[in-house]
């Protein structure tokens, strides 16, 4: 069997930030499979502006972002196989792929990086009532028949879900000339960043409906017309509400889903809220020398943060593979009460620490003038005043070392003072 | 001139024209729709009943039980799935297992085999049937398919054998006709007019017409023998439609064998039901429904199959469904199968009411549409070269070399497009280019299951609408049904 130091499974702005990372801490076997003919991700369909704020300190596209990573993984002279897929990812690091130029390969890893991303949730997954015609797509795959194959899916749209991929689309399709009726939310504020409102919605007059969602879609061979109620604080559809668009398509923008269909055959434990693995401080998973970032891991705001966790990923694998793994003891990150949904990571381990620890958190609701707490052992030690903080945006804050010796079992976080 | 004209290429339809295309006969096989098995086929529980569960004397016992006895048989021939998973039929209460008592009684009187299990016996099969079931009845020879993939098997090999095939095809009238209306042919025969969807017309002659036209069977036979004041209808036809949800893969799947709750006058109730590939099927409900063409599902529906299923399955993980879709159950007015000759058309078979257990019956059905009703009228030559369809091709199962030989060889066996169900460029091309290949992505996904993952056709969609458009020259607007101009209102 071929043997490798590090395979890095996607080769998406996490994994070529990660195969940088590795590449920098003296790695030098890495192997990156991509399973479509170029690398670069779900960053290549994405032709609208605003990559790369933080990480180049300018407005980039899509394809323009994953450019720069690419190119510097070709300067390092870093192996991207394109075509591969993974077939199967088992606990003892090895994995099988097939590509049409390599045929089917089985690779034993020292190393491996998750860094599948995620895709989103289907029609299905949801249960909206009524027919199956043509029109109904996920906002990913109307924005792929748009930005790669050149083919404007339908003329009259409507967007079930404000999640940016949906509000992103809701601009395209405006600019391509199709007219976009509206986009229904099921909760009582938008799932999508506030620039995203504003740029992509509030200047094409296209309305947003709050606490609404689609209760039955109608037409044979194409979407003819979506229903469109008011819910209740329970998310139940009000009778009387209906509204009716003649719609012929309807795209979906509600939830992405990290994709672990291998992380799961490798038996990795997976956390029920961010639907990712279980990881530590490095982000290496519940199988040693298996590490994830990026949208695999958890659903990302924004891709400058995604590349910025593949670094960090790559280097921590580097560290794994020259000195293993320095564990000691271990200390939990969870959310404290209902307020938060998940902190990441939900493992660590303070002698690992160098400096400080970055901890990554959403919230439930939009939250404004509120304080966050941060609770050591159940008791809290620190309260940052917070203007703002929205389920859209990904939340951090930074643990010194020091701080995080004085913990004995767990650090947990929580919203008080909403107003 | 066809010896045989079949309407309908359902579960009835395509196995009557496989075993007639055994036999030297001119064979069309007549839809409406632009794939095979778009009706009740496409729409259903996907189970090879083992017959314990129709009422003594009815075709429906009749048919099912000796369909069971042929599926095996038949699928390995074709090369297609069928598992014989075996079944529990669940009982909650002291009444329900009074009817235990009747059906195991049925069955036995069936030569079925069964056994009576108690709670803890089901329990040690099932782990997960519900806190309620006290009892169970075993049913080791029941089985599952993919009822889509027989009928397209069927289907191939007929086509293969001779039959023409005419899809997109609604048959608008059918005339009888003799000598008198046409001078170049001796006797009497069938004039049946067909409209595709583009406006072309035909007219195709036949000696003998197959009414396997489903939910329409009612309609069809009304062409030959129309509805008069004071005349006795027949039969007609009612649609009952079932709603199901899929839920996604996953091993060891929540049951190994079809759970059936106690049967009702509503008929077989909400069943839990492996899929061949895995999947679990929940469902369906039982609604009758005016609109022949209602295939939408409703809330009420889903939120009563929904509770329905708990209470012989306990913990049911609705998170991982990924689809739910509706069937109609053509279901007639004379509450069994309705196989015979017209009384009033001579030459015009009626297949019609086919119902559950209709998946079941239908070969049992050609068997005895052929060699009782037919047999008797034409001559049953066998066919002197008979050839056999090559299976659908399936990378899924290969050993490694064999894999790495194949993509050495071509390609696009390493080209893989549907990542959630792993299925490469090689198998949809094959798709597309085998008899009576698949020309829209929903012919796609019927013959090698593309999109039918977790997914749901989000990645690999726009993929397969290229390679069909390369494949076939058609456009992505023909293919995705896109309406055509700008946005203005002038067609609505």
């Amino acid at each position: 069997m071929k043997t490798c130091e590090l395979i890095i499974i996607g080769g998406g702005g996490a994994g070529m930030a990660a195969a940088i990372g590795a590449w920098k801490k003296g790695v030098r076997d890495i192997l990156i499979l991509e399973r479509e003919e170029e690398p670069g991700g779900i960053l290549l369909q994405c032709i609208h502006n605003g990559f790369g704020l933080h990480t180049f300190g300018e407005e980039l596209t899509g394809p323009s972002y994953a450019e720069r990573f690419l190119t510097q993984t070709q300067e390092l002279g870093i192996c991207i196989e394109t075509g591969a897929l993974v077939l199967h990812l088992h606990s003892d690091k090895t994995l099988s792929y097939i590509s049409p130029a390599s045929g089917y390969v089985s690779v034993q890893a020292r190393a491996i990086i998750l860094a599948m991303g995620c895709r989103e949730r289907p029609r299905g997954a949801i249960g909206i009532p009524g027919t199956r015609p043509f029109g109904i797509w996920t906002a990913g795959t109307a924005q792929r028949y748009l930005n790669l194959d050149g083919i404007l899916p339908g003329r009259r749209v409507f967007i079930l879900g404000s999640g940016d991929i949906g509000l992103i689309m809701a601009r395209r399709m405006t600019l391509e000339g199709a007219a976009v009726l509206g986009v229904a939310e099921l909760l009582p504020y938008s799932n999508g960043l506030p620039r995203n409102q504003k740029q992509c919605l509030e200047d094409f007059g296209i309305p947003l409906y709050l606490s609404h969602t689609v209760t039955e879609i109608r037409g044979q061979d194409r979407l003819r017309e979506v229903v469109v109620s008011r819910v209740d604080e329970s998310h139940r559809p009000i009778p009387g509400t209906q509204k009716v668009f003649p719609a012929d398509t309807l795209l979906l923008s509600v939830g992405l889903i990290p994709e672990n269909s291998l992380s799961e055959e490798a038996g990795i434990a997976l956390h029920p809220r961010t639907r990712g693995p279980v990881v530590d401080e490095s982000f290496q998973t519940s199988l040693p020398g298996v590490f994830a970032c990026g949208n695999v891991l958890h659903v990302h705001d924004l891709v400058d943060f995604v590349s910025a966790e593949g670094m960090a990923a790559g280097e921590a694998a580097a560290r794994f593979l020259f000195d293993g793994s320095s564990q000691g003891r271990s200390l939990c990150a969870a959310p404290a009460d209902e307020t938060v949904g998940y902190v990441l990571p939900q493992t660590i381990h303070p002698d690992s620490i160098e400096a400080s620890l970055e901890l990554k958190f959403r919230v439930t609701g939009v939250f404004r003038n509120a304080t966050l707490q941060i609770l050591t052992d159940g008791i809290v030690t620190r309260e940052i005043r917070k203007r703002v903080m929205i389920p859209a945006e990904m939340e951090k804050i930074l643990l010194k070392k020091e701080e995080l010796n004085q913990v004995k079992e767990s650090i947990t976080i929580r919203v008080a003072g909403n107003s | 001139m066809y010896d045989i004209l079949i309407i309908g290429t359902g579960i009835t339809g395509t196995f009557l024209a496989r075993t007639l295309a055994r036999y030297e006969l001119k064979l069309a096989l007549v839809d409406k729709e632009d794939d095979i098995a778009c009706g009740a086929t496409m729409a259903n529980s996907a189970i090879i009943h083992s017959g314990h569960d129709p009422k003594p004397g009815t075709l429906k016992a009749r048919f099912n039980v000796r369909g069971n006895e042929m599926y095996e048989d038949i699928c390995r021939e074709l090369g297609v799935a069928f598992r014989r998973c075996g079944a529990l039929v669940a009982a909650c209460t002291a009444p329900e297992e009074a009817i235990l008592d009747t059906l195991e009684q049925q069955a036995k009187e069936r030569h079925i085999p069964v056994s009576r299990l108690s709670r803890p016996q089901a329990l040690a099969r099932e782990p997960r049937l519900s806190d309620h079931v006290t009892a169970a009845l075993e049913l080791p020879s029941t089985g599952i398919i993919t009822p889509w993939e027989v009928a397209i098997a069927l289907t191939e090999e007929a086509v293969m054998n001779g039959t023409q095939l005419f899809l997109e095809s609604q048959v608008e009238s059918i005339r009888v006709a003799d000598t008198a209306t046409d001078r170049s042919v001796s006797g009497r025969f069938f004039e049946v007019a067909t409209c595709m969807k583009n406006g072309t017309r035909r007219i195709l002659k036949a000696r003998y017409v197959i009414n396997a036209a489903g939910v329409h069977a009612d309609r069809i036979y009304a062409m030959v023998s129309p509805i008069e004041q004071g005349k006795e209808k027949r039969f007609a036809i009612t649609p009952r439609k079932g709603e199901y949800f899929v839920l996604d893969h996953e091993e060891p799947s929540l049951v190994s064998r079809v759970i059936y709750p106690v049967p009702s006058d509503r008929g077989k109730g909400v069943l839990a039901v492996p899929t061949i590939h895995h999947n679990l099927l929940i469902g369906p409900s039982s609604d009758f429904v005016a609109d022949r063409d209602d295939l939408g599902n409703t809330a009420q529906a889903l939120s009563y199959v929904r509770r329905e299923a708990a209470r012989i399955v306990k913990d049911i993980p609705f998170h991982k469904v990924i689809r739910n879709f509706a069937g109609l159950r053509p279901t007639g007015t004379t509450h069994d199968f309705i196989i015979e000759e017209a009384p009033d058309v001579p030459g015009f078979i009626l297949t019609a009411a086919i119902e559950s257990p209709g998946l079941t019956a239908a070969p049992a059905i050609a068997e005895y549409v052929t060699h009782t009703i037919l047999a008797p009228k034409l001559t049953l030559t066998p066919r002197a070269h008979y050839r056999r369809r090559r299976p659908f091709l399936s990378l899924a199962e290969l050993s490694p070399e064999e894999y790495n030989k194949k993509i050495r060889e071509n390609p696009a066996f390493g080209r893989m497009v549907c990542r959630c169900e792993q299925i490469t460029e090689a198998e949809i091309l094959d798709a597309i280019h085998r008899p009576a290949g698949a020309r829209t992505l929903k012919g796609v996904k019927k013959r090698c299951r593309p999109g039918m993952g977790r997914c749901q056709g989000g990645f690999c969609e726009p993929l397969i609408t290229e390679i069909l458009c390369r494949e076939l020259s058609l456009t992505p607007q023909e293919l995705l049904h896109i309406p055509k101009g700008g946005t203005s209102d002038e067609n609505l």
